[in-house]
């Protein structure tokens, strides 16, 4: 799994990339109420707004960390958004990429340099 | 003498002591109340109507068949279940509201008097000009205190709302861009510690908005400022006093440099209660301000609204103000409806008919009561109150900025809490017990934690050392270790703490039968 | 002076307590050259005597609706509002709270408020509704920003029944979002243009019902060729008492509904304050502009009410929310609710048939009148009538007579050409020595 700086995760199968928030993120933002994902086949450049997540007092901007055509969005979120609370980097995740650049995946931040990231915030 | 012997205990050590608790649920006085859907009034009416030989003849057939739905109460019932609702309200009449730019002050009942008179409350919008003399001469009058406590030549009046004269004031400056030719600027700039409604009103107009940066001082950085300002933008929005409660000293080199790179100086005029009858807006070179007529001219805030929110205009923007126009001529006053005329190049209209009357007449009412005079007298009281608040709390809490005198409203942050497990929403939560309303809380934004207190001028010194004292208290109790006063609170109030992640996550916005069909138990 | 609490003594003991020396100090900020010094050129502060002299001259020329014969509409209606509405939106409790923000000490905004969603989402035959918006022509406006965020398109038609104040409205707030906007031409029964208008780029067709002349309109078959192609159907209402008789637009296929509530509960008041009702399907509720209120638990497990759904708002999505609204029109949904409550179904429905019933007398009255042309052919308790002479001026004349005739069309759009065509409503403060008057007055003027 490998991270950005802006609280976003990245688990990759062949081409597929899913992308979720983490747990810093998650716990940060409190009880998630709802979260709106991107619509199927979206063109996402690296860095672009790919998603909402809203609590209860606060809306937020999930940034896209790879570019690539968005092939699926976790439905199971409409009925239940507080699983991004329970499993942020599990079965919380928020949308399914079909990369374009391998490299962008490389350049990453891979877990221990994440985790060193948050101990300087 | 004789032996009274039908006696009853009469002090409170004779009696029991009592169970603690009721049976039932009540708390005394406060009772609970159901939805009038679960009062089971499916067929009842609290109206004594004729009920005339129904001919549906001339309705093309587009009767509605099914139930509506609507239950019905009889006058008593009425008037129990919206008794019963009021006693779980908050208001100004009970206690002090300390919200920030909110400007709760006393509503005076002299102005719901006026607003009631037939001449202005059983007036129809659109009554032959002729017959309607007497509202267009207030509107008129109104507008010149307006136009004079600000010194700007115009002003627009229908806007509902301080957020509806926001974009009021932007459309007028749209307009005016337009008219020059500059249409293609396409940018706002907006202070960091702005009103959210600054932002969605320039966003809604087509414009991006780009932030200015504070200084250490609480106020907007002219540095900052000169380099954002250019060519592509179309104006600056700025509060002043600013959302920290503090005067913009800068502000009239604010409106040179943005009149300098031709664009407009729009100002949010919620925290005009701070400088009404002492300071102009047009003398500090503002191009449009609006003006929340339910925050410093006293209309009600009613539980939300409504409110109302005209638009003083600078020379450069009046010719663009939307309909109607009331304009007075040799015959009395006349109302210009459409973009004709001198009014031509007004941007369009932003409600059907003439807007808040009913709070025009209330404003006006007030107006005059207080007078020059007073409004002066209204904005010095009302910072007094915040400085002394500040004075008085600065012992226990910790004051955002420090140096200096505040305006009307005096603004905290959390450091003070720092250590005690305690946030500011616990604190404010533990004020309900006390007896007041929260104060604002994490606004601005700038703030860590911010706490923003507005007294207004129509609390009396007895109140501020009652909300003082409260507050101490607290702030004691806060730092010695009282975590779950706090956390918990509040315990005392009709309800506790809700559960607002729920009502998100699984919204439940209207009341729906258990059963099918309510109906079927007629 | 009356609301200012502080005297004297007070004032120099609390500058003490700050440590300043005079007021003065406290406006040290302010630039020198922004200082007031000399008096304002208005008056000096007075007592409730003197102030209520005046509103009393100014209110004194003015023609109050019931002062005598009455027939305006036309977007505002003179009904009875019975006295326990008044008096209840009186009690400071209502009258001087804030919005319901902190939600264990604003139970009774927050009920009435869920109570009047309720209310507005049986009436329209919608799924949920808003706390309320300003009025009925901002919530237009909204409803059709509203069909652009969730179809993500940009043409808007207005059918030609649509009031032309709303119409107005709609027209400068959507050019601002860039929103191509089509006014269809005024017409009395506007459908079929409105049909014929609809592409896969319209986001959305706003009719309304009874329109601007009074006419009920079955709008189902517009519904389903907006649904078609894709847009939305919104409704809008102007008389909201005439929910009691009608089919309701979500009955008839609408996916959003507005109306004008000022019929139930709150005065004529020349215009304002009034209530905006906002309705629309389920799907579409986070799309859905202004306050919401919900239900939910508190901490020991009783029912409560929260304001809801917030990051659609102002003060928490800032530039991407769903409109800049702030306030909603929260004493006026008080005033509204309570009036409905006492009404309830079966009284809403009697006051409507009542309305109705006034009107086909008026309707038939004026269908007597040599030179008058009844021009709706169906209508709740409003319709247009063709003159035989300037309507402006036939009501203006009919004024010295004291009786307010009704809304000449041109007065709201005077580019339609429709100079002799009168607006004229019955409600049931109407009585059969109004309708005579205003018979006997026309007739007159037509020299009859």
């Amino acid at each position: 799994m490998r991270f950005t700086k802006d609280h976003e995760w990245v688990e990759l199968d062949g081409d597929i990339a899913t992308v979720g928030i983490t747990a810093y993120a998650a716990d940060q933002l409190g009880d998630v109420v709802f979260v709106e994902t991107p619509d199927l086949g979206k063109s996402l450049k690296s860095g672009d707004a790919m998603a909402v997540v809203e609590s209860v007092k606060a809306a937020s901007d999930v940034y896209a960390p790879l570019s690539g055509e968005v092939v699926e969005a976790n439905g199971a979120l409409g009925d239940a958004p507080e699983t991004v609370n329970d499993q942020p980097e599990g079965l919380g995740w928020f949308a399914k990429i079909k990369i374009s650049d391998r490299a962008e995946f490389d350049a990453l931040m891979d877990r221990p340099a994440y985790e060193a990231f948050l101990g300087s915030l | 003498m004789s032996m009274n012997s039908v006696g009853r205990p009469t002090r409170p050590d004779q009696q029991s002591p009592g169970v603690g608790g009721s049976l039932t649920g009540a708390r005394g006085l406060l009772q609970d109340e159901a939805l009038i859907f679960e009062l089971g009034g499916w067929d009842k009416t609290g109206v004594d109507l004729e009920a005339p030989k129904f001919d549906a003849s001339d309705l093309g057939g587009l009767v509605r068949s099914a139930p509506i739905g609507l239950p019905g109460l009889s006058e008593p019932e009425a008037m129990r279940h919206y008794v019963r609702l009021s006693q779980k309200n908050h208001a100004i009449d009970l206690a002090l509201y300390p919200l920030g730019s909110c400007t709760m002050k006393h509503n005076p009942r002299l102005n719901e008097k006026m607003a009631r008179l037939a001449g202005f409350g059983d007036l129809h919008p659109l009554t032959p000009v002729s017959a309607s003399q007497g509202a267009l001469a207030l509107m008129d009058r109104l507008a010149h205190w307006l136009k004079t406590l600000t010194a700007m030549p115009a002003v627009a009046m229908s806007p509902k709302a301080g957020a509806h004269g926001e974009l009021c004031g932007l459309l007028c400056i749209k307009a005016a861009h337009e008219a020059k030719g500059q249409g293609h600027r396409r940018t706002v700039l907006v202070p960091t510690s702005a009103h959210g409604t600054n932002p969605a009103t320039a966003a809604f107009v087509g414009y991006s908005v780009t932030e200015i940066a504070q200084t250490q001082d609480g106020r907007v950085d002219l540095a900052d400022l000169e380099a954002k300002l250019s060519e592509d933008v179309a104006a600056i929005m700025v509060t002043n006093p600013n959302t920290c409660g503090l005067f913009e000293r800068d502000i009239v080199e604010i409106a040179r440099l943005t009149h300098e790179v031709g664009a407009y100086f729009y100002c949010d005029g919620a925290n005009f209660n701070a400088i009404v009858g002492r300071v102009r807006p047009g003398d500090l070179g503002v191009d449009a301000m609006h003006i929340n007529l339910h925050k410093t001219f006293s209309t009600p805030h009613g539980g939300g609204g409504p409110g109302a929110g005209p638009v003083v205009l600078s020379a450069a923007l009046a010719p663009f103000a939307p309909a109607p126009w009331v304009v007075s001529g040799p015959n009395g006053f006349d109302l210009i409806e459409s973009p004709e005329g001198e009014a031509v190049q007004g941007f369009g209209r932003m409600v059907a008919f003439q807007g808040q009357m009913g709070m025009f007449v209330r404003a006006y009412a007030y107006m005059l009561s207080h007078g020059a005079d007073g409004l002066r007298q209204v904005a010095e009281d009302a910072v007094l109150n915040a400085n002394y608040i500040k004075a008085r709390l600065s012992k226990v809490m910790t004051p955002a900025f420090p140096e200096g005198p505040c305006m009307h409203e005096a603004l905290f942050d959390d450091h003070w809490l720092e250590g005690t497990g305690i946030t500011t929403l616990d604190f404010a939560k533990a004020m309900i017990d006390e007896g007041f309303h929260p104060m604002t809380m994490y606004f601005p934004l700038v703030v860590h934690g911010a706490m923003l207190i507005e007294p207004t001028e129509t609390e009396s010194k007895l109140e501020l050392d009652r909300f003082c004292d409260a507050l101490i208290a607290l702030a004691n109790a806060a730092k010695g270790g009282d975590v779950e006063r706090f956390t918990g609170a509040p315990y005392l109030a009709p309800l506790r703490r809700l559960d607002e992640t729920q009502a998100a996550r699984k919204p439940k916005l209207t009341w729906k039968p258990v059963s099918q069909t309510p109906l079927a138990a007629e | 002076m009356r609301y200012l609490p502080l005297t004297p003594a007070d004032r120099a003991n609390m500058l003490s307590v700050i440590g300043a020396k005079s007021i003065d100090d406290l406006f040290i900020d302010v630039p020198g050259v922004a200082q007031i010094r000399d008096p304002f050129d208005l008056p000096r502060h007075a007592g409730e005597m003197e102030v209520e002299r005046e509103l009393a001259a100014l209110a004194a020329m003015n023609r109050p609706a019931g002062s005598g014969p009455f027939f305006c509409g036309a977007g505002a209606y003179k009904h009875h509002i019975p006295a326990t509405v008044d008096h209840v939106i009186q009690r400071s409790e209502f009258l001087t709270s804030y919005t319901p923000y902190q939600p264990e000490i604003a139970q009774g905004t927050l009920q009435v408020l869920f109570e009047f969603q309720t209310q507005v989402a049986a009436l329209t035959g919608l799924d949920v509704a808003n706390a309320s918006m300003y009025d009925g022509s901002t919530a237009c406006a909204e409803a059709v920003m509203m069909a652009q965020r969730v179809t993500r398109r940009n043409k808007a038609v207005l059918s030609g029944g649509l009031h032309p104040h709303y119409a107005a409205v709609t027209q400068t707030i959507a050019s601002a979002e860039s929103m191509e906007i089509t006014r269809l031409a005024a017409a009395i029964d506007a459908e079929a243009a409105v049909i014929a208008s609809i592409d896969t780029d319209t986001a959305c067709v706003v009719v309304q019902t009874p329109n601007a002349f009074g006419t009920v309109t079955d709008v189902s078959k517009i519904a389903e060729a907006a649904h078609a192609a894709g847009a939305l159907l919104i409704v809008v209402t102007t008389e909201a008492v005439s929910f009691g008789l009608l089919k309701s637009p979500g009955e008839m296929g609408a996916d959003i509904a507005v109306a004008e509530g000022q019929s139930i509960g709150v005065g004529l008041s020349y215009g304002g304050p009034y209530i905006g009702l906002f309705a629309c399907k389920e799907k579409y509720v986070r799309q859905m502009p202004g306050r919401l209120c919900g239900e939910t638990l508190d901490a020991e497990g009783r029912r409560g009410f929260v304001l809801t759904l917030s990051t659609r708002e102002q003060h928490i999505r800032r530039d991407k929310a769903t409109s800049n609204i702030c306030t909603n029109s929260g004493l006026c949904a008080l005033a509204f609710t309570i009036h409905l409550s006492l009404l309830g179904e079966r009284g809403l429905k009697s006051l409507a048939a009542l309305n109705h019933s006034r009107a086909r007398e008026l309707r038939d009255a004026l269908a007597a009148v040599p030179g008058v042309e009844i021009l709706t052919p169906r209508f709740f308790n409003e319709f247009a009538v063709r003159l035989p002479a300037n309507a402006i001026e036939t009501v203006e004349a009919l004024v010295g007579r004291g009786i307010i005739a009704g809304v000449p069309y041109s007065r709201l759009a005077p580019e339609a050409g429709m100079d002799d065509v009168l607006l004229v409503a019955a409600t049931e403060t109407t009585t059969e020595a109004d309708i005579a008057a205003l018979v006997a007055a026309l007739k007159g003027r037509t020299g009859q």
